[in-house]
């Protein structure tokens, strides 16, 4: 009888907190370049607010970095940088759009708007304290399960927050604004992580039902028909919000959510294609009942048809900036409209050009993909479906917008995660790499013997005799 | 500034995202490979007691408390766990007691626990299930000698 465990090499589990800290570096130095570079092209100097806007990054960076030492050592080391990275680009591009307005503006003769930079600075500094705090807080993800409807109440309130009447206000024909204090809020951002939380912990108790009833039909495992219930409710429910609210973007984002997690917690191809019917569905209805809808379908179809449209406008800025793009501060991505927040994936496409643009993607990916991989390794199913779903939220609004942008579907006013002007996505951005990086350190943590069970001792490991 | 100087600083600045784009990556991929399972040493669990494994014979059924499980055929044949009172958890996964290396079992597969003086398969909410003697483990059954576990593709024998 000999111990096979010396079989099984043993590797030091590495809390590759020391990685972290050098891609920081290099991100806080790609977010500065981008910066210094905007002002050597635009003002031919560098800018004087080079020194607060690197220590500001710089600090808020390392704030997360050291929490992240402190209370999640074995979290993922990609993740943040990633984070990092996308929000200080979008603040050096909201930055050089600022000074490309204020030169229009003044050509024009009118006064130019105050810059919008500095306000996405302090956002952004408002989600690292959001995001200090989720990690903070949140000790252990599994407590969030006792919260499952909670959170879906809560999901439910923020989404249907912008209709009453008084709080909600109009902007570009979707009702998905609150006005608070004289500050404008997008409540759907956090209704988001709710939902996911709600989606995860709901699927949980009820993937069994799910998965095991149902029938055969052409190769297929189709679900019974009164299990159709909570898919039932969620097409209603984003019906819902794209008929009350005319935002195209939330309701594609919330069933396509709910869609997926159905679909990764019960392993049943025939969720899809249901799925897929009522989308196709709800999409025709939304097509030629809504006026709202069907014009951003036409302006896809055809967005050359409207003299100086958004798309076609950005479109334009696109091509013009080709495989290696104009330059940062060279091209002329302030024409468009919106360049700084639904449509500046088309700014830096303009002067990063394809190769920029890529690498921008591929970014998004590797947040999507330690996501998914984070789902992967995790030990438990909540944290499983919390992960997936996160990652998903991200994966499909990054597609629906670079899609919409680039004229691969119509456009829907979805944020561009920490990159867009706007500070409550950013905010909920933050708070989601938070949540990701606790379930990844639950999931990269190295499991004592005993952990699962915690009175329990490794049984003696022997050979065949 | 000059022309020359602009077309400089654009490609630098593209290549310090791709740069950044490239580090994260080769983290990603040194991330990739975790514990390792050596292989010689698996190749040869058996050269250190000198006979080869036979391939599982059906054994008949017998009365008394299942002693041990052991991984019946495969290179990790022979690897095993007494059963003494603690619960044994097969799967893929570090903490695991026995530590399958199957791709189609799961981190934490299945357990064998003891309750009531009997002993209990008990299928771990796998991704490919757990079968006793051929049957699918819903909940869990009880493991008599002579009974064979299949999990992926390795098969578990349970034996006095």
């Amino acid at each position: 009888m000999s111990i096979a465990s010396t079989s099984v090499i043993q590797i030091m589990p590495r809390t590759r907190r020391g990685v972290e800290l050098m891609l920081l570096i290099i991100a806080i130095g790609v977010s500065v370049g981008a910066y210094v570079n905007v002002g050597l092209t635009v003002q031919d100097k560098v800018p004087a607010s080079t020194g607060y806007y690197a220590a500001g990054i710089g600090l808020l960076a390392l704030t997360a970095h050291l929490a992240l030492r402190y209370r999640a050592p074995y979290a993922d080391p990609v993740l943040l940088p990633c984070a990092v990275l996308l929000n200080g680009l979008g603040v050096a591009m909201i930055h050089r759009l600022d000074l490309g307005l204020e030169a229009s503006a003044i050509a024009a003769g009118r006064t130019p708007k105050s810059p919008t930079a500095p306000q996405q600075i302090t956002w952004t500094a408002v989600g690292v304290v959001l995001f200090l705090v989720v990690i903070l807080l949140v000790r252990d993800h599994r407590r969030l399960q006792a919260l499952t409807y909670t959170a879906g109440l809560a999901g439910l309130v923020l989404l249907v927050l912008p209709l009453i009447p008084g709080l909600g206000v109009n902007l570009n024909g979707a009702r998905i604004w609150i006005r608070l204090a004289g500050m404008s809020f997008q409540p759907g951002e956090f209704a988001k992580l709710c939902l996911v939380i709600f989606f995860a912990g709901y699927l949980v108790v009820k993937r069994d039902v799910l998965t095991l009833a149902g029938h055969r039909f052409l190769g297929l495992d189709l679900p019974r028909a009164r299990d159709l219930g909570p898919i039932g409710v969620a097409w209603l429910v984003s019906l819902g919000v794209l008929v009350f609210e005319s935002d195209l973007g939330s309701s594609l984002l919330f069933f396509g959510l709910f869609l997926f997690l159905l679909y990764v917690s019960t392993e049943r191809a025939g969720w899809l294609i249901i799925g897929g019917l009522l989308f196709v569905g709800g999409a025709f209805f939304a097509y030629s009942a809504i006026g709202h809808v069907h014009k951003r379908i036409t302006d896809w179809l055809d967005p050359f048809s409207i003299d100086g449209g958004q798309i076609a406008v950005g479109l334009m800025g696109q091509g013009w900036g080709g495989v290696l793009g104009r330059g940062l501060g060279q091209g002329r991505p302030e024409l468009t409209l919106y360049s700084q927040s639904d449509m500046i994936i088309s700014s830096f496409a303009e002067e990063l050009g394809l190769t920029g643009l890529i690498a921008i993607i591929l970014i998004y990916t590797l947040i999507i993909e330690r996501g998914l991989r984070t789902a992967l390794g995790c030990r438990d199913i909540f944290g499983k479906l919390v992960a997936t779903g996160l990652a998903m939220s991200f994966a499909l609004q990054v597609f629906v917008i670079i899609g919409g942008v680039t004229g691969l579907i119509p456009l829907t006013g979805l944020a561009t995660p920490f990159m867009a002007l706007g500070g409550t996505s950013l905010v909920a951005n933050w708070a989601i790499i938070a949540l990701l990086l606790r379930i990844s350190d639950q999931a990269r943590r190295p499991q004592t013997p005993a952990a699962p069970v915690s009175d329990e001792t490794i049984a003696m490991v022997v050979q065949k005799q | 500034m000059s022309e020359l100087t602009l077309t400089l600083i654009k490609l630098g600045f593209l290549a310090l995202l791709w740069m950044f784009v490239l580090a994260v990556l080769s983290v990603i991929r040194s991330d990739l490979f975790g514990a390792k399972v050596d292989s010689r040493a698996l190749a040869a669990p058996v050269a250190t007691n000198g006979r080869s494994p036979k391939p599982a014979k059906p054994v008949k059924k017998r009365k008394g408390v299942p002693g041990s499980v052991t991984i019946a055929d495969g290179p990790q044949a022979g690897v095993g766990a007494t059963l003494s009172s603690e619960p044994v958890v097969i799967g893929r996964g570090s903490d695991c007691q026995i530590r399958l290396d199957d791709d189609y079992s799961s981190t934490r597969h299945a357990r064998v626990f003891q309750s009531e003086g009997e002993w209990w398969v008990e299928d771990l909410g796998s991704t490919n299930g757990t079968y006793l003697d051929g049957q699918r483990v819903t909940r869990p059954v009880p493991a008599e000698i002579g009974g064979s576990i299949r999990i992926g593709r390795t098969t578990l024998n349970i034996a006095k």
